[in-house]
């Protein structure tokens, strides 16, 4: 009955008609839509590469396609999952969508700087796009130099230029979210009472404007070199290439927590209300998320242990290495004793919650492995490193920002997604997650490399169990895309709450007025009062 | 008739002239200084010259003398602070290679 | 935390009908500190923009400091002490402007407005003659760079070709970077001409001049620094 056309209240979807409503819009509501709209497609761009890089990694002779074409499918699908999905996908959507409305404003503090931030992402996109058509690029994501200078034959500048373009996207983004969330919580709302989803994202936005700035002038130099032969980075001409990696891995490590952080800070936000129970320590999680971002930007040449630092700066960056594991540990201890005695609802954001947990710990604890120099020295390079890097940025980010759409998309759509779909797409996910990549371990182990389009037969069967689970994980990933689209038309009409969640966001209309509350909210009460909130009546399940 | 908002000090012109001669001098200085010997410290002083130069516009020109906001404080050093990250730490690495 | 926005003022109301109050803010105070706190955040990420190459200057300085001495030295010292003491006067009148604002003095509001402007040409254009005499000199990387006429001019000085146009390179990389942010600088103070002309800035409202004289002052600021870094390696004189 809750899905017959009732006529809707007027709301963010329905106050204006038409594209030039959308393209010109300065609801920051609107503007995470569009960018919905665009990283999902790149997503779904840079997934294809993935998959064409799996096919041909089922066999050990390189068949599929040539040496020079898979050098730039895994090029490619780096560069676009990165730069183009993980940086901005929850902060650009989530974030937007959510953060105003978390402190009870009326939008972010500069609207306008906001949709020229998707303006921005466009253009690079564009760029990336153009590169990508025209040839493709094959410096690996990291571009490094010379290869990227003096010697690559593909599109080096405008993959660069559109990643430098990128950037501009990123740095609005964090200036606004830290001008907004300083200058525009509602009364009441001390920085005490933040939901922690804010605090990742304030803890975030302090990378994004202290590091993406590094990568820009860094790429700045990769084109004028490239293009004006300048010799900056070329060793016969007196330049480093370890520069460019100094510089290249200053922005590019703590570009990694920029895709851990908002993640943490969704699980954050789902653990408690499906636990119904204040989070455990959020002093603690506050702060740790403030202490990955500082100390994330001290490890960079962890990426560089082997690459002809001196032995001195890579026992220093090794120990800053371990040390950078403590406040995402505490985390990870802290959501767990939140469940602790807590009232568990396995609704799909708490399965995506509880396997971001899982395998993100898993993720960490491997790049403390590869943090150690001895080991390092073994798995640089291999498949080892993928695997850790697929577990925290995969069944980490990705579940996060899986689990986030799934928890908010009441909100943000005023419709429920149909509940067992959403669990079977999470079950997919990972089990299709975990085949796909836990053999990658033992493969980088045993000593495959990375980005070879060849390699030695008695590794065959545990690349053809990771394709296997890459085609798993597909279908894990488009299911979400079918029945959430579903879902706007026949799914059942969401109240403003139904998850009984805490957060002045589910205290407003689903989906939310233009300006978020009819009346600025006053608050005075804490973060997570689960223990003053009845949970929802009717659990949405639909069977 | 509203009032000026509350926050705003305005500076009387002849301090802004002082600073303004101030950089002045200073800049002729830091160029005299640049021919004069003085072994390694001829680098020091032209960077504390030109530190103290940025120092008088921030506090100055900037009016960051003059503001009660603490955020402001807190962008600056920590932008400074971390290009002192990038820069000394980078120097941890170039500057033991030849040792090991 | 500052609860400057928890206290609903008596001010709030009569400010609601102010035009320049945008919708999202609640009185302009907020809307001014949200304007400045932005300017502020995005110059710190221009000092990490300018740093990276800093570090790039600096680990090439040290690694071949020869070079850097006497490319340092091939550079006009007089037209960039000048250029030094354009900006600084720039600055000047930019802070001057914001203060006519203040006191809603429109006429010389628009008068220093124009100053700046001209500074900020004058000061472009010192640049391209100095970039054209590099040019002449044959010292702008590429495929006509030649320093045999450095090499020549202090022979007891051993110079690598490769290292002296790295030096060159961040020469035209950091000089050309921040002549770009001093176009764009022209282009915010023209934009605040029209609007001074136009009349929009009262004692009351005149953020854009504020916090268009924030990024000015920045961008005299890497000035400063450039100038010693390129212009002062190494003067002293040679025995």
């Amino acid at each position: 009955m809750a899905t017959a056309a009732v006529t809707p209240k007027p709301n963010y979807l329905n106050s204006e008609h038409g594209i030039r409503s959308w393209l010109l819009t300065t609801d920051h509501k609107r503007i995470a839509l569009l960018y919905l709209a665009s990283v999902t497609a790149f997503f779904f761009i840079g997934g294809f590469f993935a998959l064409l890089i799996r096919l041909e990694l089922l066999t050990p002779a390189g068949d599929l396609v040539q040496a020079d074409t898979y050098n730039k499918l895994f090029s490619m699908h780096g560069q676009i999952m990165v730069f183009f999905f993980l940086i901005p996908s929850i902060p650009a959507v989530l974030g937007n969508f959510l953060i105003p409305m978390m402190i009870g404003a009326k939008d972010l503090a500069f609207p306008k700087l906001n949709l020229l931030s998707w303006y921005i992402y466009m253009l690079g996109g564009a760029f990336y796009v153009y590169g990508m058509v025209n040839g493709g690029v094959d410096t690996g994501w990291t571009f490094y130099t010379p290869f990227s200078t003096a010697f690559s034959h593909t599109n080096v500048v405008a993959a660069a230029l559109a990643v430098f373009i990128v950037g501009f996207s990123s740095i609005l983004t964090g200036l606004n979210f830290v001008v907004t969330i300083h200058r525009m919580r509602a009364p009441g709302l001390t920085w005490g009472r933040l939901p922690l989803f804010v605090w990742s994202h304030y803890a975030t936005s302090i990378i994004f404007l202290l590091g993406t700035p590094i990568i820009a002038i860094t790429l700045l130099l990769v084109v004028l070199e490239r293009t004006l032969n300048l010799g900056i980075f070329d060793p016969t001409r007196g330049g480093d290439p370890l520069l460019f990696q100094h510089l290249f891995w200053f922005y590019s490590h703590p570009a990694v927590y920029i895709m851990i952080l908002p993640s943490m800070g969704v699980v954050s936000e789902i653990v408690p209300c499906f636990s119904r129970k204040r989070i455990f320590g959020y002093e603690f999680v506050a702060m740790a998320s403030i202490g990955i971002a500082v100390i994330g930007f001290l490890v960079w040449a962890h990426h560089m242990l082997v690459a002809g630092i001196s032995l001195y700066a890579a026992l220093i960056f090794s120990i800053l290495s371990f040390l950078v594991a403590v406040p995402s540990a505490i985390k990870v201890f802290n959501w767990t004793a939140t469940m602790y005695k807590g009232s568990i609802s396995l609704d799909t954001p708490m399965l995506y919650a509880f396997g971001f947990i899982g395998l993100f710990t898993m993720g960490g604890l491997t790049g403390l492995f590869l943090a150690c120099l001895g080991v390092d020295v073994h798995v640089h390079d291999t498949y080892f490193v993928i695997a850790h890097f697929h577990y925290v940025m995969v069944g980490g980010a990705v579940l996060g920002f899986l689990g986030g759409m799934h928890y908010w998309w009441p909100k943000i759509s005023g419709r429920m997604y149909p509940e067992m779909w959403g669990k079977l797409a999470a079950v997919t996910v990972f089990l299709g997650f975990n085949l796909t990549f836990f053999p990658q371990f033992i493969l980088g182990y045993l000593g495959m490399p990375r980005r070879y389009w060849e390699y030695p037969p008695e590794f065959q069967v545990l690349n053809v169990l990771s394709t296997a689970g890459a085609s798993i994980l597909a279908v894990g990933y488009l299911l979400p895309m079918i029945y959430m689209a579903w879902s706007l038309r026949y799914g059942k009409i969401a109240g403003d709450n139904p998850w009984g969640a805490a957060g002045l966001e589910w205290k407003t209309q689903s989906p939310p007025p233009t300006f978020n509350f009819e009346e600025t909210p006053v608050v005075t009460w804490e973060a997570y009062n689960y223990d003053e909130i009845p949970a929802p009546e009717e659990v949405p399940v639909e069977q | 008739m509203s009032a000026h908002p509350s926050s705003e000090h305005i500076i009387p012109s002849k301090l802004y002239y002082i600073i303004w001669a101030t950089l002045m001098c200073l800049t002729v200085i830091t160029a005299v200084v640049a021919f004069v010997d003085l072994g390694p410290f001829n680098t020091v002083v032209a960077l504390l010259i030109a530190t103290f130069k940025a120092t008088l516009v921030v506090l100055f020109f900037m009016h960051v003398k003059y503001t009660s906001e603490k955020m402001t404080k807190a962008v600056i050093l920590s932008a400074i602070f971390w290009l002192m990250l990038l820069l000394i730490i980078s120097l941890a690495d170039y500057s033991t290679r030849m040792l090991g | 935390m500052s609860n400057s926005q928890a206290v609903v003022s008596n001010q709030e109301h009569d400010q609601e009908h102010i035009p320049e109050l945008q919708h999202h803010f609640t009185n302009m105070n907020q809307q001014r500190n949200a304007a400045s706190l932005g300017m502020w955040v995005f110059l710190g990420t221009e000092i990490m923009f300018f740093g990276g190459m800093f570090l790039a200057y600096l680990i090439y300085r040290i690694w071949y400091f020869n070079e850097f001495a006497i490319g340092s030295r091939s550079l006009d010292i007089w037209l960039g002490t000048i250029n030094t003491a354009v900006l600084i006067c720039s600055s000047l009148t930019v802070a001057l402007s914001v203060r006519a604002a203040q006191r809603g003095k429109r006429k010389t509001l628009i008068g220093l407005i124009i100053t700046t402007i001209i500074f900020g040409l004058g000061f472009l254009f010192i640049k391209g003659i100095e970039w054209y005499q590099k040019f002449k000199e044959h010292h702008v990387p590429g495929a006509s760079f030649d320093i045999s006429d450095l090499i020549h001019k202090y022979p007891n000085v051993p110079l690598d070709p490769h290292h002296a146009q790295l030096y060159f390179s961040l020469y035209f990389a950091l000089t050309g970077l921040h002549a770009l942010h001093m176009i764009v600088g022209v282009g915010i103070f023209t934009v605040l001409l029209i609007m001074a002309w136009k009349g929009r800035f009262t004692p009351e409202y005149h953020t854009p001049i504020e916090i268009g004289g924030l990024y000015w002052h920045f961008v005299d600021i890497v000035w400063i620094y450039l100038f010693p870094l390129l212009y002062l390696i190494d003067r002293k004189p040679i025995k």
